[in-house]
């Protein structure tokens, strides 16, 4: 238990996808006038996250692994596919975004509405396919701590763009030199707050 | 995007998609595509050489094949298509660097697979290469790729040079000697925060030497 609250508050402020990873600025940067856009976008990412994590830890595990094929017999214990990885991961995650808009648009048109573009963009994420790749590359336990990880990453993805949307509706009444005005004072209030964010290095639980 | 439909193949032209995105439609500053991971490799110069290089080359080829099916790709699945291209290009970009430069391929860790969902593969290909032909195609994506490594070449010289003191891994300031005289490495160039704010600084820069890029807010 104490782990899997170590890697979720980990996920969240140490290993920040945005101001640790860069993962997910495009999105981040274009999305972040408003607040309430803002907040949509990052709900729909931590929902994306929790679904694709895990399932693609499961893929990683028992097809893509070597050796991980071994419950079809002995036979297929030292095939190694996990050169498929980047295809299989990048098909899953499209596949989900668009099951779960298919699901979400069924069952909750008023979900759907709010969600609006976002679902369908959220498939070209850095952000989720960086998620999925650090999960293979730090060699997770188990499908809960995958899962974890996943929600962690997202919280941790929502609370960047929320905040900056927040400062960036306060900067339209601030009077900034015209050449940095936009997208230039974006990366440096961003790079400002990474640093605020380092603070919280090696907190551990 | 301000390369539209060009069809007959002039070479002064294509020119001019090689050299726009290299400046007055960069694609980091000016059209804000492909950030992700222009950030996380410029620590040194090396990494992020590799890295300017790969996107070209991906960038690059992925528009001339699509380029080349474009009248033939149904316009529903055109996504899965073009993600189908760049993750087969990506796969081998990264078995080439695993197998030719491993110890580069390590420093870049997830950052070789983000290539495929880097926003300026997709961006080209949707903008451009699915309305262009093949040749004209592929300059693009040569020029971009070009605008996207100009970035990071030369964040990543000034990050490695004033963070570590080096060149290529050379140690220029302590063969000119810099230490000797008092000067230290400045830490925080290494921390991944001033990546943006050099990106910044740049933006600054490029934005207040060509006015018409400024955007009005």
């Amino acid at each position: 238990m104490e782990n899997l609250l170590n890697i979720f508050v980990k996920s969240i402020f140490v290993e920040n996808m945005i101001f640790a990873f860069f993962l997910g600025m495009c999105s981040f940067l274009a999305v972040s006038k408003s607040v309430k856009t803002a907040m949509g976008l990052g709900i729909a990412v931590i929902f994306v996250l929790f679904i694709t994590v895990p399932v693609n830890f499961l893929i990683e595990n028992f097809v893509l692994k070597k050796g991980a094929l071994i419950w079809l017999g002995g036979g297929f214990a030292d095939v190694d596919l996990s050169f498929l990885t980047f295809m299989v991961f990048i098909a899953v995650i499209a596949a989900i975004v668009q099951l779960v808009e298919m699901v979400v648009e069924k069952f909750s048109p008023a979900l759907y509405n709010s969600l609006g573009i976002f679902l369908p963009l959220i498939a070209v994420n850095c952000a989720i396919l960086g998620a999925s790749l650090f999960m293979q590359e730090r060699e997770y336990e188990n499908v809960l701590e995958a899962t974890v990880f996943g929600v962690g990453s997202g919280v941790g993805w929502m609370l960047a763009i929320v905040s900056i949307a927040a400062i960036r509706e306060k900067l339209k009444y601030s009077n900034v030199p015209d050449p940095l005005k936009g997208l230039g004072i974006t990366f440096i209030l961003t790079g400002l707050m990474a640093i605020a964010f380092m603070g919280f290095m090696g907190i551990k639980l | 995007m301000s390369n539209q439909e060009r069809e007959p193949i002039l070479s002064a032209k294509n020119l001019r998609l090689l050299k726009e995105p290299l400046g007055k439609n960069n694609p980091i500053t000016v059209q804000v595509l492909g950030i992700c991971s222009a950030l996380a490799v410029t620590v040194k110069l090396k990494p992020a050489i590799v890295m300017a290089l790969s996107v070209t080359i991906v960038t690059a080829v992925s528009n001339l094949v699509i380029a080349t099916l474009r009248k033939s790709i149904p316009d529903r699945i055109r996504i899965i298509v073009q993600l189908v291209v760049i993750a087969t290009m990506v796969i081998l970009v990264d078995q080439l660097l695993k197998a030719y430069m491993f110890d580069v391929s390590k420093q870049l860790s997830v950052f070789v697979g983000l290539i495929i969902t880097n926003c300026i593969i997709m961006g080209r290909l949707e903008a451009f290469a699915m309305a262009n032909k093949p040749w004209p195609s592929f300059i693009d994506g040569l020029g971009n790729g070009g605008g996207y490594g100009i970035i990071l070449i030369v964040v990543s010289f000034f990050r490695e040079l004033l963070g570590s003191g080096t060149i290529f891994g050379y140690p220029v300031l302590e063969k000119l000697g810099l230490y000797k005289a008092g000067y230290e490495n400045n830490g925080m160039v290494i921390l991944p925060p001033m990546a943006l704010i050099f990106v910044g600084l740049i933006i600054w820069f490029h934005r207040s030497k060509d006015k018409s890029l400024v955007e009005k807010r």
